[in-house]
């Protein structure tokens, strides 16, 4: 009995071997992209990164749901209000596992005129999932007044960073900020993509004078300290715009000035690329400039451009931020995380506020994300190091 | 050598022009010109202002003129009269608005750029000697938050902090008994320890990259087969480190100073706005808010200059240290 067993095991075995590998392509024939997948999930502050970066982005796609406040309602009667704590322990009722926050009493100083807020134990507001609250549209289509959380109580407001001057919620505005944010990073790596992937390739790919002056243009642009010229051209920009006009300016200045990292990287790759054998066969064979482009270059140098396209979207955000934060960029009706740090200026409201400097942990948080990410992505664009 | 030199410096001219160009399209940018301007000011202080006064003005500063006529009218007074146009947000001369600022501000920068250096080179030979130690993984971190994180952010959260902690605020780079002052030796005193904080914060991101670069160098380079054999005859830990592979792995060390000092004064004029330091900086947006378009048109070009010339400065430091560059094609 068992000796037929062990037959059969080993007439089996091959054939669980051979499945196995159309389940997993070996090392020896999976293609470059998934070495570099394999490469990536590896790596894995990155991968870590990416699902982060992935929550962001679908937070601020779907912003007006996810803030339990929409982004222009002032509660004046909470000026300045300091984070309200979320609690699960009452002193009535004991512990609780729904977390509630209480409601605020406002208390100013006499001799010093300042406003300080207290809780009020009397008032106990419960947070809720799928809570009503203020009617909105998403993306201006949709009409909802479900938020995903909330206090679900018109006469209780729920604060989690605070509120700023004009009793607007900071959390709230926060979400909302991240949209103009977190989208600014990626419409503003099109047009800068475009302009590098173009002028890099002529380049690198038909030499002589045309690579002469795009390399004297790179030269030049990058010996202009970058700040001072954004800063120049953004406050060129005639002042009635609206904030969508705003928006797209700062894009193009931004893109006309920083497509030059993305060019110098497309030109080297294509000027030892256009040297390979494989190339060269490909021009034997009768193919044109537009195909052996297309179909030989393009896919060899792709995962550099990727690395490089991930490294510069943070660096685009933080140029928003800073000009917004200056003053000179996206003005006040429009919310973007540079507009809300503008509140933070100042040491002495930061001492008596100190909540407005949230904005700053989110970007922080954005940009090292995305350094990660970009980190991961150079590891894994050369899988076969 | 003498040739290479030469050769730069006649690259610079194109480079020159060009960023004059551009800095004088930027001036001319914003609707109305600071003529308008002027003339309105003086009609807001209650001046009188007559057609004929307008026209001589506009004589005397050639806006009567084509664009290409004015440009030329504005290099010329710049070269050769130091003339650089006026700012009608101080009613004063350019240059002498620009001048002891941009002073503070070079000054800040080559501190911040030397405290660059003598952090990086020693954390860069320690990470890349001491691979996948404690220290190495901690300096990593640290790099990374460097690079990541603007130095305006920094210094917000670390103003923030240390006046919690503390209770002083650190802003500014003079107490204000000597913000006024002639410089003195107590002036210059007073300012060495404000100074320290702008400096980090200025210099972390550079810092950061530049530890990077000098640790994967500086890893290259000991995994090479001349390091092997200095090891095989018997050559000392220190010696081996320090004749040829640092040498090596500190060369972009100079050749990014062209990089770096854009990068430093750019930091600069954003970091001393939030902490209002009596640079560039404040004065740029300040200028740029009112429109003052001389005045920031001439600080783009005088930093964009100074670039210029830190690179060329970088470069024949670089062909006077390395070889390579020297006797290699002059022509790349």
């Amino acid at each position: 009995m068992s000796g037929l067993t062990t037959v059969i095991n080993q007439l089996r075995r091959p054939r669980t071997r051979r499945k196995k590998k159309t389940d997993q392509p070996s090392m020896e024939v999976a293609s470059q992209w998934q070495l570099m997948w394999w490469k990536f999930k590896k790596h894995k502050l990155a991968v870590i990164s990416a699902v982060v970066l992935i929550l962001m982005y679908l937070i601020a796609l779907f912003s007006e749901f996810v803030s339990p406040n929409l982004s222009a309602t002032r509660f004046t009667a909470y000026k300045n209000a300091p984070p309200q704590k979320i609690h699960f322990v009452d002193a009535e009722s004991g512990f609780q596992l729904r977390p509630f926050v209480y409601g605020m009493k406002e208390k100013i100083d006499e001799e010093t005129f300042l406003r300080t807020f207290s809780e009020d134990k009397t008032k106990k507001y419960p947070i809720q999932f799928f809570a009503k609250g203020e009617p909105y549209k998403l993306w201006g289509v949709i009409p909802s007044s479900i938020h995903l959380f909330g206090v679900n109580n018109p006469d209780g407001a729920l604060f989690l960073m605070g509120t700023d001057q004009l009793g607007h919620d900071l959390f709230s505005r926060i979400i909302y900020g991240g949209r103009i944010s977190l989208s600014f990073g990626l419409v503003g790596i099109v047009l800068t993509l475009f302009i590098g992937l173009l002028l890099g390739g002529v380049s690198g790919y038909l030499g002589g004078v045309s690579d002469t002056i795009i390399q004297r243009i790179i030269d030049f642009l990058i010996c202009i300290p970058t700040i001072p010229l954004w800063m120049a051209l953004s406050a060129a920009v005639p002042r009635e715009w609206s904030a969508t006009q705003m928006y797209f300016g700062l894009i193009i200045i931004f893109s006309i000035i920083g497509w030059t990292g993305l060019a110098r990287v497309v030109r080297g790759k294509i000027l030892s690329l256009r040297e390979e054998d494989f190339t060269m066969a490909a021009r034997l064979a009768g193919a044109g400039d537009l195909r052996i482009i297309r179909k030989h270059l393009l896919p060899s140098f792709a995962s550099y451009i990727i690395v490089n396209v991930t490294l510069s979207i943070p660096a685009t955000i933080l140029g928003e931020t800073s000009l917004s934060f200056l003053g000179i960029g996206l003005q006040a009706p429009a919310v973007s995380w540079g507009v809300l740090l503008q509140d933070a200026q100042n040491l002495e409201t930061l001492a008596h506020h100190p909540w407005l400097l949230w904005p700053a942990a989110f970007i922080m948080l954005t940009v090292l994300m995305f350094n990660f990410l970009g980190d991961g992505l150079r590891d894994a664009a050369d899988p076969y190091k | 050598m003498l040739n290479y030199i030469s050769y730069r410096l006649l690259q610079l001219i194109p480079l020159l022009v060009a960023i004059s160009i551009i800095v004088f399209v930027i001036i001319q940018l914003p609707p109305g010109d600071f003529l308008t301007n002027y003339i309105q000011q003086l009609k807001l202080s209650g001046n009188d202002v007559s057609e004929s006064a307008i026209l001589n003005l506009k004589q005397e500063y050639g806006l009567d003129k084509s664009m290409i006529v004015q440009y030329v009218y504005w290099i010329k007074d710049m070269v050769l009269h130091g003339n650089m146009g006026r700012s009608f947000q101080f009613n004063m001369p350019v240059a002498d608005v620009i001048w002891p600022r941009l002073g503070l501000t070079v000054a800040i920068s080559l501190i911040s750029l030397v405290f660059v250096w003598l952090v990086a080179i020693p954390i860069g030979i320690y990470s890349a000697t001491h691979q996948y130690s404690i220290l190495d993984y901690v300096f990593t971190f640290i790099g990374f938050i460097g690079v990541a994180v603007p130095g305006f952010l920094i210094a917000l959260v670390l103003v923030y902090f240390i006046f919690i902690e503390t209770g002083v605020s650190i802003t500014g780079l003079f107490s204000p008994e000597y913000v006024d002052a002639p410089w003195t030796l107590a002036k210059v005193l007073d300012m060495l320890p404000r100074m320290i904080l702008p400096v980090i914060v200025i210099g972390m991101a550079s810092a950061a990259s530049l530890i990077r670069i000098t640790r994967g160098m500086l890893l290259d380079e000991l995994s090479k087969q001349y390091v092997i054999t200095a090891r095989a005859k018997g050559v000392s830990e220190g010696r081996l480190l320090f004749k040829y592979p640092v040498r090596m792995a500190i060369n972009p060390l100079i050749s990014t100073i062209g990089w770096t000092l854009p990068a430093l004064i750019s930091g600069e004029v954003i970091v001393s706005i939030v902490l209002n330091l009596q640079t560039t900086g404040p004065m740029l947006l300040k200028a740029l808010m009112t429109q003052d378009m001389y005045l920031c048109g001439s600080f783009i070009l005088v930093t964009s200059v100074i670039t210029v010339l830190g690179t060329l400065l970088s470069d024949i430091l670089l062909a006077a240290i390395d070889p390579r560059i020297r006797f290699g094609g002059v022509g790349e």
